[in-house]
């Protein structure tokens, strides 16, 4: 992966989870997944700097030009606008096991970002897999959320995991046996973000994103 | 809107000092409170260890026995090592 596509992936999922805020089922929880939004905000920027004007990076470029796989653009609940707390946690699997994967192999190559990051989405992965057991294998209802949510979400996993497929599985699916939830069995693997190709998803969320600073360039307080 | 149980949080701030107590929070279980204790209060390198306990296996003294318990110890001057007279020399005391 380039640094433009990790940058992205992070950017955007920060993005994404802080929608959470001042929302989650409990004070606790809505320190922890800001918490995890603000991790993911830093190594964005850290990539972003290396890479040239974070600010021009971050909020100047518009949807084709990002390079964030299709998963981290996604609503986090069914639609937009409608959160769902066992997608939220299936997504951050999804997206922790990933990223953890690829920063501890970027790390070991000499990548000091990647170095700072993998321990940083160590704790995010925690965090999921810690919830993923206890809505799986919770009550009726959450269990039910948490299998449509794997069901929806899990055709994305393929490009999120493109090229260290093997070791998410080896990572992802006995937390998903152990949370009593099933792989899903389809095999659609819809892809395109590396090349900019993205859901309808993508310019929404970029809308809020840049607006501020698309209407007053170079703001600051 | 949580019912979930209470537990309270103790972080030993570093190597040789206890663990203090710092406040509570509202957790399903212990491994998710220590997380939670985590995020919430060692966020600015406050400690090196976080201990939580439910809060309903702390038995607490009684501010109706506060008399009984701690005022006895007011007029017990002789508990205080305050008699002895320090030989010369005599450093960290």
């Amino acid at each position: 992966m380039t640094p433009l596509e990790l940058a992205d992936d992070a950017l955007v999922a920060a993005q994404r989870l802080s929608e959470w805020v001042s929302r989650a089922p409990t004070l606790e929880e809505d320190v922890a997944l800001a918490n995890i939004a603000l991790d993911q905000l830093g190594v964005a920027r850290l990539y972003l700097q290396s890479l040239g004007d974070e600010d021009a990076l971050a909020y100047g470029r518009s949807d084709a030009e990002f390079r964030n796989c299709q998963l981290v653009e996604l609503p986090l609940g069914p639609s937009r606008g409608d959160l769902d707390f066992g997608w939220t946690i299936v997504w951050l699997l999804f997206l922790s096991a990933a990223q953890k994967i690829r920063y501890t192999q970027l790390a070991a190559a000499g990548d000091e970002i990647a170095a700072k990051a993998v321990k940083e989405s160590s704790y995010h992965l925690d965090h999921a897999l810690e919830w993923t057991v206890r809505l799986g294998d919770g009550t009726e209802e959450s269990h039910l959320r948490a299998q449509a949510a794997l069901d929806e979400l899990w055709p994305y996993s393929h490009e999120l995991t493109e090229g260290i497929r093997e070791e998410w599985l080896s990572v992802v699916e006995p937390v998903l046996a152990k949370a009593t939830l099933a792989v899903p069995s389809t095999t659609w693997a819809p892809s395109g973000g590396r090349n900019g190709q993205h859901t309808e998803h993508l310019s929404y969320l970029l809308a809020e994103m840049q607006s501020l600073h698309r209407a007053h360039p170079g703001v600051m307080w | 809107m949580t019912t979930e149980p209470l537990w309270e949080v103790f972080v030993r701030p570093r190597r040789g000092l206890s663990h203090t107590h710092v406040g509570s929070l509202h957790a399903p279980d212990a491994r998710m409170a220590l997380r939670h204790a985590r995020d919430l209060y060692t966020r600015r390198q406050e400690g090196i260890s976080i201990w939580v306990v439910p809060a309903g296996a702390i038995t607490a003294s009684s501010p109706d026995e506060k008399d009984a318990f701690f005022d006895p110890a007011a007029d017990k001057i002789y508990r205080h090592p305050t008699f002895y007279e320090l030989p010369e020399g005599v450093q960290h005391l």
